[in-house]
């Protein structure tokens, strides 16, 4: 895949703090990226940065070999999906999807032909002439989309655009934006603090904190390989232990070696080792190297949450076997279900 | 977008020449010696010492005198009718706003001068109560025709703030005040009064800065010997030429009101929990 | 709990008006009579309203006071919904400064304005007349327009602005086809304010102009000295343009409203 947008040594302040701390991201043709992180981590700024509202402090935002970090936005081949949509309330369903191509002074009989294509590309023909503010959140969104890609552009923003829906809701759309991005075939950089919907959807994955990126990898990566505490913590819910890397191979934490497939630390160095709820089993006492008791069962629909207590920590289990408050049990997992992690510093 | 900020620019120079320095030439002119020139500045205070001269200091006390008669006769008269149309049906409410509005956009001097027809002593009033077998009254040029056109003018200005105030109270507080064991009397002192405060204090503010400010009214319903301060300050530019003197009275002006305006607002409930 | 207003409440009501729009009824009335009585009726003319027609410093007034009412409207509303656009986006310090500033001329006694703009055209030795009149009228008419148009401006959402120009607007395009269509109804609720704060001005025109210029209200305040029924004529025509321009305006949109809910329903 070819490089579309390369963000280099990307930095932002507002007024004396620096919201993004020197970011480097390539973004590539075709691919349905997201900025995930939590609030105030810099994946909206970095995205206004792209879409041309924000300058930044220093770095450039290369676009097709040309660096337009000083382009104003309307003269920018990417147009934005906002977060509260942002139609246009005194215009109609075709004029706000119109709008662009209005803009661009472009024939009224090919404007409609367009407009037509859009409407139903997002399941919308027959609302033309809707008042978009009477329209429903999932109906008003498919507008936003379809009045940013009329404009073909080369990269789509989207900035939590799925934050305002329902649950239910939420989940048609995602589905929807992905066959969407398939559909049209162009670059999706989404922003989002729903690790769900970032795995769920995306191509790459880029995890941001604290103005910096964390990791940037598909959602496979992302999830079982997490490249520190941070992302580990913030993708999924995960037992983070401290322990030691023995040499390649073989890790110890809790006072025992375990196997694993990890390599290329050095020998002894401190890690964070990460294990998944999911990929726990409740055993028999015996048949484990690490046992504890029981202290709490919940029950989350599809499993059970069980809270392990053992000599060093509690951990936490998702199975759909159930074991009662009190009873001692062993905590069973395999090589591939450890994953370590480099040490950091305060997370 | 960034863009737009340049579009108050050209207010912020007109805003400069056109009202903060003529603001200044009046503070300017309200310290100088006589002269008109701005070069030949000497600094001086007897512009404003002239002001404690008995004439001049009756002058002020009446217009004082006036305008807290004119905001009292406004407060209670505004009170019961703001009061009245917020127990109307809300398209009913609208129609009555309307109505009072309407007199606020229409030119005071005409109103004014409307008053002169009814009020003068060959006028439709006096010949009424000839009508009656009642002599006619010489109602022209008295406090009580300069009263009347103030409060027909002002009144307005007391009207709409109470009636705000009153129509977005929210009216369960009156129930539960009831529901208490208030009476009538209770609820409208203890729970209503109150609640519409912040109107009444807005509205006698603003009838209160008109009434002691005013010079059109006190010249045609109180004729030419009728002296309030606005006169004083009309007749030091317009006939005496003392524009020093006449600049120090409008200054005094500005600062009783801006204190004014100040004691309103450390009353005001409200400014309380916003600061 | 709602209480129904009593038969005393109603009376009261209607006195309330009859107070307020009597003086004006009995004047409309008076303009047509046929003589210069004021209590008695004698008889239906237009002999009034024929003289008033006839008086060339009248119809100067009129064209005066027109003319400077649409100047000025027109300048005002242009400077004050730029003003409040820009200061949406200004420096908080800025904007207090502005928004201070502006409240001077609606905050101060109107007689405090005007010597304050005669003092400043006198010191600069202005020749006073038309344009003086004009400049003072747009001071005292810009604020009304910046205080109905900036509430309307703060409450549009700051992305509508950045999703024109993500759709290929330039930012004047973006302030043509989307703020401007957004805050219209402000900015015609300061474009009336304007003109009918101007077309009704006396004190601060009555400082501000010289040189024989005039306009209605002047006009009017120097007849005042004795009666005249011309000035009921007079005062009648100008009271029925307002009374129906603003009566319109504010009628027109809950008519509208009303329909829009009919056929909804």
């Amino acid at each position: 895949m070819n490089k579309l947008i390369e963000l280099k040594n990307l930095t932002k302040n507002f007024e004396d703090q620096q919201v993004l701390k020197g970011i480097n991201l390539d973004i590539h043709e075709n691919e349905f990226l997201t900025l995930l992180g939590p609030s105030g981590c810099g994946k909206t700024t970095t995205l206004r940065i792209i879409a041309g509202f924000e300058e930044p402090s220093s770095g450039e935002v290369i676009f097709n070999g040309k660096d337009i970090s000083k382009v104003p936005p309307y003269k920018r081949e990417v147009n934005t999906v906002f977060q509260k949509y942002a139609l246009f309330p005194h215009m109609n369903v075709y004029d706000n999807i119109a709008f662009g191509l209005n803009i661009k002074k472009m024939d009224k009989t090919v404007i409609k032909e367009k407009v037509n294509k859009m409407l139903k590309l997002v399941g919308l023909e027959g609302y033309e002439k809707r008042d978009v503010t009477l329209l429903s959140g999932g109906q008003q969104q498919r507008v936003a989309i379809a009045r940013a890609l009329i404009n073909e552009p080369k990269v789509l923003l989207l900035d939590e655009p799925l934050g305002a829906l329902d649950a239910k809701m939420r989940k048609e759309m995602q589905g929807e934006l992905k066959k969407i991005q398939k559909e049209v075939g162009i670059t999706f950089v989404f922003v989002t603090h729903d690790q769900e919907e970032a795995l769920s959807m995306s191509d790459t994955v880029v995890v941001m904190n604290d103005g910096e990126i964390q990791q940037i990898g598909s959602p496979i990566d992302i999830y079982n390989e997490p490249e520190n505490r941070f992302v580990a913590g913030f993708i999924g819910e995960s037992n983070i232990i401290e322990g030691v890397m023995i040499k390649d191979y073989l890790v110890e934490f809790d006072g025992v070696h375990f196997e694993c497939v990890d390599r290329g630390f050095e020998d002894h160095e401190p890690v964070e080792v990460v294990l998944r709820p999911e990929d726990l089993d409740i055993v028999e006492p015996e048949k484990a190297s690490i046992t504890g008791t029981v202290t709490s069962v919940t029950f989350k629909g599809v499993h059970y949450e069980i809270m392990v207590e053992t000599e060093m920590r509690t951990y936490m289990v998702q199975t759909t076997d159930y074991a009662e408050p009190g009873r001692k049990v062993g905590l069973s997992f395999g090589p591939e279900d450890i994953h370590v992690m480099c040490k950091m510093g305060n997370y | 977008m960034k863009h737009f900020r340049h579009l108050a620019k050209p207010y912020i120079l007109w805003s400069f020449l056109l009202i903060v320095i003529p603001l200044f030439m009046i503070v300017l002119y309200a310290f100088m010696g006589s002269g008109n020139a701005v070069l030949t500045f000497s600094f001086t205070l007897e512009n404003l010492a002239k002001f404690i001269e008995p004439t001049y200091l009756s002058v002020f006390w009446k217009s004082i005198k006036l305008g807290v008669v004119t905001t009292a006769i406004c407060l209670v008269f505004g009170y019961m009718l703001a009061y009245i149309i917020s127990k109307m049906n809300e398209r009913t409410q609208d129609m009555m706003i309307l109505l009072v509005t309407v007199p606020m956009w229409i030119n005071m001097l005409l109103r004014t001068y409307a008053w002169m027809n009814l009020l003068s002593d060959n006028g439709i009033v006096n010949s009424l109560l000839g009508l009656l077998g009642i002599e006619p009254i010489a109602m022209m040029y008295t406090d009580f025709s300069v009263i009347v056109g103030m409060v027909c003018n002002f009144l307005p200005f007391m009207i709409i703030p109470i009636h705000t105030s009153l129509h977005k109270m929210d009216k369960s507080l009156i129930e539960a005040a009831y529901d208490l064991g208030a009476n009538r009397v209770q609820t409208f002192f203890k729970v209503i009064f109150k609640l519409s405060l912040p109107g009444v204090l807005n509205g006698i503010m603003m009838v209160f800065l008109m009434a002691i400010s005013t010079f059109v009214i006190p010249k045609l319903l109180g004729g030419g010997q009728y002296v309030l301060i606005g006169n004083l300050i009309e007749t030091q530019f317009v006939t005496v030429g003392d524009w020093n003197f006449g600049s120090a009275i409008s200054l005094i002006l500005a600062i009783i009101i801006i204190l004014f305006m100040r004691v309103m607002k450390k009353i005001d409930p409200q400014e309380d929990k916003e600061g | 709990m709602k209480r129904k207003n009593g038969i005393f409440a109603k009376i009261y009501v209607g006195i309330c008006f009859a107070f307020f729009y009597l003086p004006i009824l009995v004047m409309m009335i008076f303009s047509f009579n046929d003589s210069k009585s004021l209590s008695n009726f004698t008889g239906f003319s237009l002999q009034w309203y024929e003289e008033l027609f006839e008086n060339y410093e009248v119809i100067q007034a009129v064209i005066v006071s027109v003319t400077i009412a649409i100047l000025a409207t027109v300048i005002s509303t242009v400077l004050g919904t730029m003003t409040a656009i820009g200061l949406s986006k200004s420096r908080k310090f800025l904007r207090d400064y502005l928004l201070n500033v502006n409240n001077f001329p609606i905050l101060n006694p109107e007689i405090v304005t005007a010597i304050s703009v005669m003092l400043l055209f006198s010191s600069l030795r202005i020749p006073k007349g038309y344009v003086t009149m004009l400049l003072a009228h747009i001071m005292f008419c810009t604020p009304y327009v910046i205080t109905s148009v900036y509430p309307k401006v703060k409450s549009l959402d700051p992305s509508l602005a950045n999703a024109a120009m993500d759709l290929g607007a330039t930012p004047v395009q973006a302030l043509m086809k989307v703020i401007v269509p957004m805050i219209r109804q402000g900015i015609f609720a300061g474009a009336l304010l304007a003109f009918t704060m101007s077309f009704d001005d006396f004190v601060i025109s009555y400082f501000a102009t010289g040189n024989g210029v005039k306009n209605i209200s002047i006009v009017v305040y120097n007849m005042t000295k004795r009666m005249n029924p011309t000035i009921n004529a007079l005062s009648t025509i100008v009271i029925t343009v307002i009374a129906l321009v603003v009566f319109f305006v504010n009628i027109i949109p809950s008519i509208k409203k009303g329909r829009v809910k009919e056929q909804h329903v």
